[in-house]
């Protein structure tokens, strides 16, 4: 066991970034993002990280500087929030497709308009398809493990992606925890700096993201889709790893009730550990109620959501980001739904969106939840609301 | 801080929306003092005959000037970071009829919305930008800026900023502006001036204000109270009638020379595409 420390959720991702050694750091400053970077600046400055960090002009052009970096060896780390984090978006599918194993924190904030500086999920939703690994972390002890395990995955030579991690916007980023830190050393031989990747090299040129005609644009970008592919069997074996070294163990998709549940939540983020603590002291434990918490979301670990799921009556998605005008305006729900569609899992599912720029989603409104789950759950299918419920909005 | 309640009027609290306030700007920051000269100005023109209220609108970005667009009685838009600019031509194309007003900081203007500065400069776009500047991103806390001095402390560089500042003056004077000047809130006055002047003419108007943010920028550099950093200002300011683009640079050490540096009359964008007013 290393250190155990007070830290804020940003201070936690910045210790990770120190002891993972990276090279080149690019950001630009944006609530509640800003104190990682920050606190980045001053390691260097007191000589505890030797890296190089670039002061950009915008989000866009400190995910483009990461992309440079990255090509040319370096391992690289840039942090951003909400409107930085969808000005990045054009660089994120540059990144993924430049097979560049960039590691990027999102401090998870609402998006605009009207401007919110506080949390949801909209900025890590919006960027979901763009090709990057993506999980979340539900406390500021795994905040920080995430970004050793995210260079161990974004450097296989088997996946070679982009990993962002993310955590929530004030609630986790500055709310202060105990951390058992992660030393230098055992963030190297955890995850080694190794070149896996293709690298520009004075002496055996090459151009990157040079034309990719109709002859060859296909076979990119299947082979990308292989990649994120192989990161899930990558993600276990490094969480199994984990678990040996540090003896901390993460799962994909975590469950947390009754062993035998009728009624399960699905949720990510600190909100998880709103609904245990809710399930514990408020529900009691006699209740066949649980929750199931997505540390993994790309790739969607649909294997385990099935086990999970499976003889499950009914299930409750907790979306903290809303799609107007999708089938299922929840993009969490959609994505549970898929999966269970899918793989003929047969459980009924509501989706429940709450929690929108920073309004905390409460014991009272997890109570609601559950109980709406528990009047639906022997119902017909063909009776359920086909609207998802919005849990603590004013109507 | 208890702030009481405002019990008297201000005759230019017309221009604001006061059940808006206490606003969110600290003690001490300069940003006070340039929203007061501004409304001044604009108050003059009002009642003169030569503006009307409801033809303005303010366009902000985002940060603690772009505030201004949450206090004042016009129409206002608050957009995204970097892009006022870019809101306001489109706002000004629609309706060329509006004065339309972009305030925002240096970081704001000259750093992320550094490319719509460029453009709408070089196409002599019939607005009015302010750019409010306090040499750091000062809402997020004090990170280096385009306008940081070099060798200065922020929280982004606690060894000191290895880059020089970006001399925005120059850099629109480069281009095709009609206006381009920079005040400074030491000396109100002087602001007033120059956004009454800039409200009587066409083409892109410039005017950078050089402000104080003693919690987030002058604490940094061991100037422990608002006075302090104000004072020092002042005294780093150099007040000239028509100064020269070579004058413009902004040096910590050497001082800041404001004044007007281009006044012209070429025909901004709207007369050029045939929809000016005069």
């Amino acid at each position: 066991m290393g250190k155990i420390v007070p830290l804020s959720g940003n201070s936690a991702v910045a210790y990770a970034v120190k002891s993972a050694d990276v090279d080149v750091i690019s950001a630009y400053p944006i609530t509640p993002q800003t104190t990682i970077v920050e606190k980045l600046a001053e390691f260097i400055a007191n000589g505890e990280l030797d890296a190089e960090m670039i002061h950009v002009e915008s989000e866009h052009s400190a995910l483009s500087a990461a992309v440079g970096a990255s090509a040319a060896g370096a391992r690289v780390y840039t942090a951003s929030s909400s409107q930085g984090i969808v000005l990045m978006y054009e660089i994120m599918f540059i990144a993924s497709s430049l097979r560049l194993p960039i590691v990027m924190t999102i401090a998870a904030r609402a998006l605009s308009a009207p401007i919110n500086i506080w949390n949801d999920h909209s900025d890590f939703m919006a960027v979901s398809d763009t090709g990057w690994v993506m999980m979340m972390a539900e406390n500021n002890q795994e905040a920080h493990d995430d970004v050793i395990l995210a260079y161990r995955i974004a450097e296989d030579p088997e996946v070679l992606l982009p990993v962002a991690t993310a955590l929530d916007g004030y609630f986790m980023t500055h709310t202060i925890e105990p951390i058992d830190l992660i030393e230098r050393e055992d963030a190297l031989s955890f995850a080694p700096k190794r070149k896996t990747w293709f690298t520009l090299d004075p002496d055996k040129p090459v151009t990157i993201g040079a034309l990719g005609d109709p002859q060859w644009y296909f076979e990119f970008k299947r082979q990308q889709y292989e990649a994120m592919k192989k990161s899930r069997e990558v993600f276990e074996k490094s969480v199994d790893e984990f678990a040996k070294v540090f003896g901390r163990r993460y799962g994909a998709v975590e469950y947390f009730g009754d062993e035998n549940p009728e009624v399960v939540l699905v949720a990510m983020g600190h909100v998880v550990g709103n609904i245990k603590a809710y399930l514990s002291r408020v529900r009691g434990k006699d209740s066949r109620a649980g929750v199931l918490k997505i540390k993994l979301y790309r790739p969607f670990p649909e294997d385990l959501i099935v086990k999970y799921l499976e003889g499950v009556k009914i299930v409750g998605v907790v979306d903290r980001a809303l799609v107007p005008g999708s089938a299922s305006p929840g993009p969490l729900h959609s994505e549970i739904v898929a999966t269970l569609r899918k793989h003929g899992v047969d459980a009924k599912t509501l989706s429940f969106v709450s929690g929108l720029g920073g309004r905390p989603v409460t014991h009272e409104h997890i109570g609601v939840m559950f109980s709406k789950l528990s009047e639906l759950k022997d119902k017909p299918a063909s009776e359920l609301p086909k609207e998802p419920l919005f849990i603590g909005v004013r109507e | 801080m208890v702030v009481s309640t405002l019990e008297s009027s201000h005759p230019l609290d017309k221009y604001l929306r006061t059940a808006r306030l206490p606003h969110i700007w600290c003690p001490g920051c300069g940003l006070g003092i340039a929203l007061g000269s501004i409304m001044r100005a604009i108050d003059k023109r009002i009642k003169e005959g030569t503006l009307k209220k409801e033809n303005l609108v303010f366009v902000t970005g985002i940060g603690c000037s772009a505030r201004t667009s949450f206090y004042v009685n016009f129409d206002a838009a608050h957009t995204l970071h970097g892009r006022a600019i870019a809101f306001a031509t489109g706002a000004k194309l629609a309706k060329p009829e509006l004065e339309v007003i972009v305030i925002g900081g240096d970081g704001d203007i000259a750093g992320i919305g550094g490319n719509h500065l460029l453009h709408a400069a070089k196409r002599n776009m019939d607005l009015i930008v302010l750019m409010i500047t306090n040499f750091v991103y000062a809402m997020t806390g004090g990170q280096v800026a385009p306008t940081t001095p070099l060798g200065l402390y922020t929280t982004t560089t606690p060894h000191g900023n290895p880059e020089p500042p970006l001399n925005v003056v120059k850099v629109v004077s480069s281009l095709n502006a009609n206006y381009v000047a920079r005040a400074s809130v030491t000396h109100p006055a002087l602001v007033e001036q120059y956004v009454y002047k800039a409200l009587g003419m066409r083409g892109f108007r410039f005017i950078e204000i050089l402000s104080t943010c003693p919690e987030i920028f002058g604490r940094h550099i061991g100037m422990r109270d608002p006075f302090t950093l104000y004072s020092t200002l002042r005294s780093k300011v150099i007040v000239k009638q028509s100064p020269s683009i070579e004058e413009s640079d902004l040096d910590w050490g050497k001082g800041f020379v404001i004044g007007e540096y281009l006044v012209r009359d070429n025909p901004g964008y709207l007369d050029r595409i045939g929809r000016g007013l005069k």
